[in-house]
């Protein structure tokens, strides 16, 4: 059962993929003003113009230029950037590593944050407990990450000089970053595992576990907790997203050399080529972190893959 | 009582900032070049910025922007992706799968990627702002809004409607939408808080509203030069935004139990519960 389970997800995935590219390609192509124009100014010279846009192929009809673009993109080809003259494919693969090393890290400090913080609130419902943790909870998803980011910044590189400002060299410079993107999605971990554990928590299978005698912290963590994680780990393929764009913002205010930031600098040196390919990589990357997510809570969980919800 | 009138304020508070910015005695540009980056004084309570303006005055002018974009996006998007839902769930068919493809593609996007895109591409100013955070935020509505449909559009009322001969229009704006404007009007006020950080964001990225214009995105990316001389900068609108965003998120989450809105976890395929 798990074999068709993988290539109906598979297949959906790749048609929302489809979606996206023609999206991402319509848009930018579509979007009133002229690229060219953007690019050289507009006191530049017609026949410079001319040259730019044959250079680039927008002198082509839209249906030719889409072809084309499908055409490089199935042979992983991502075209080349207007500013570095350089295979985008290469920029992609420089700056993922520091991506992919900051979104772990994030994920890490949002659930040590999130996972506490949610049973203290669970266990305690209605108490002072509760009201507090929640409260800090919706002060962290009320923070947005580029004041956030500053902030610590202020206190933790400025006032107490613990961390550098900025850039990414080792793993001092590592840890305001991920605070700053871990955070906010602490902040809405924290609730859903709340709620996710106040709902097992009257369990027959709880009372019956108190019932023989195990201690509360056995019974919270080994037969609360498992259960409760378990609806959080869908919900947390979603919130990878919140984590993805998260980092295009906490990149920027870092000076942290991935992805997202090359997004941003991109866009601000017109350099159309690169942005429609970051954004497409970066879809694409949310796209296959949530079937992966989906894959594993069908792994974990027989009823999903079979077929019978509970 | 308090975590309603509180926020509430807040709110209305802001709202009404951003209505009176125009008619106040206000010098968000007039530049005092002795007092670059001085900080609080009993006169100017949030000090100057780095070219010598009034940050108070600046924080006034910044809610304007804020609101503005706040009001046009929400407002935008939840009449065209309510409807948009409402219909394709009530008509059903192509229309709705297309919808439901239309959807899915828009919701490959994390967050507010595709804003950000988009008003790079299009360019700064306010009114790209507002179409690049609509085309994002739409979706949500619509999604709730055709869930919704679907889940009341066999009861009985309507099956009456539609048997005296009630054209299809006037069941969705009549039968329908009233019925499900609950979960909207909480979805609206978390959105407006998410969009209210959206537009703070693009700003502060440089996407947004242009100079001299103030937006409390902007004043944030400014400060961030001058954290260690000048802080007040990035505090100041820092913690209206965080005031506003807070109050918002505090108020949607009243709503959502006074209104007895069963928490709609935020899952968008349908083969996971």
């Amino acid at each position: 059962m798990f074999v068709p389970f993988l290539i109906a997800r598979g297949l959906a995935a790749f048609a929302v993929v489809l979606g996206v590219v023609c999206l991402v390609f319509f848009l930018i192509h579509l979007v009133p003003g002229d690229p060219v124009e953007v690019m050289l100014g507009e006191a530049a010279h017609p026949a410079d113009k001319i040259a730019l846009q044959q250079a680039l192929g927008l002198d082509q009809p839209l249906h030719v230029q889409f072809g084309r673009y499908m055409a490089s993109l199935s042979r992983f080809d991502l075209g080349t950037s207007l500013y570095s003259k350089r295979p985008i494919r290469d920029l992609l693969l420089e700056r993922l590593p520091a991506t992919v090393e900051l979104g772990v890290t994030a994920l890490l400090v949002a659930l040590l944050l999130a996972i506490p913080l949610g049973i203290l609130a669970a266990v305690n419902k209605g108490t002072a407990w509760d009201t507090g943790a929640m409260g800090i909870a919706l002060f962290g998803a009320s923070i947005p990450n580029f004041w956030m980011g500053p902030m610590l910044i202020l206190a933790g590189a400025l006032w107490l000089g613990w961390f550098p400002v900025s850039g990414r060299n080792g793993v001092a410079s590592l840890i305001l970053p991920a605070l700053t993107l871990g955070t906010a999605l602490a902040a809405i971990l924290s609730r859903m595992i709340r709620s996710t554990l106040l709902e097992v928590l009257n369990e027959d299978f709880m009372r019956t576990a108190r019932g023989k005698g195990l201690p509360d912290r056995i019974v919270i963590v080994r037969h609360g907790l498992r259960n409760a994680l378990l609806p959080v780990l869908t919900l947390l393929g979603l919130q990878l997203g919140a984590l993805l764009s998260g980092a295009v913002i906490t990149e920027t205010v870092f000076s942290w050399p991935g992805i997202g930031s090359l997004v941003v600098e991109a866009i601000h040196r017109r350099d159309y080529p690169v942005v429609q390919a970051t954004v497409l990589c970066i879809s694409v990357s949310y796209v296959a972190l949530n079937v992966l997510t989906d894959l594993a809570y069908a792994w974990i969980d027989p009823r999903v893959r079979l077929g019978s919800r509970p | 009582m308090i975590r309603f009138w509180v926020p509430l304020g807040v709110i209305l508070l802001w709202a009404l900032i951003a209505l009176l910015a125009p008619v106040l005695p206000l010098s968000p540009n007039a530049i005092d070049l002795p007092h670059i980056l001085t900080s609080g004084s009993p006169d100017e309570w949030f000090g100057y910025d780095d070219l010598g303006r009034p940050v108070f005055d600046r924080l006034l002018v910044g809610a304007r922007t804020s609101f503005l974009v706040a009001v046009a996006v929400v407002g935008i998007s939840l009449v065209v992706g309510s409807l948009l839902g409402a219909v394709g769930a009530y008509v059903g068919g192509w229309i709705d799968l297309g919808l439901v493809r239309v959807i899915d593609v828009f919701l490959a996007f994390p967050g507010i990627l595709l804003a950000i895109a988009l008003a790079g591409v299009m360019g700064p100013g306010i009114d790209n702002v507002v179409m690049a955070l609509s085309v994002v935020s739409w979706v949500g509505y619509a999604r709730l809004a055709r869930a919704q449909v679907l889940s009341i559009k066999e009861r009985d009322h309507v099956h009456a409607a539609v048997a005296v001969g009630t054209p299809p229009p006037q069941i969705i704006a009549r039968h329908l939408l009233p019925l499900i404007s609950a979960p909207l009007i909480v979805e609206a006020s978390f959105g407006m808080a998410s969009v209210v950080i959206g537009e703070a964001g693009l700003s502060f990225l440089g996407l947004g509203v242009q100079p001299p214009a103030a937006s409390w995105g902007s004043m944030i990316r400014d400060g961030a030069r001058y954290m260690l001389v000048a802080p007040h900068m990035v505090v100041a609108p820092g913690m209206a935004l965080m005031g506003v965003v807070l109050a918002m998120n505090v108020l949607g989450d009243r709503l959502r139990d006074w209104l007895d809105v069963k928490h709609q976890p935020r899952t968008r395929r349908s083969g996971i519960p």
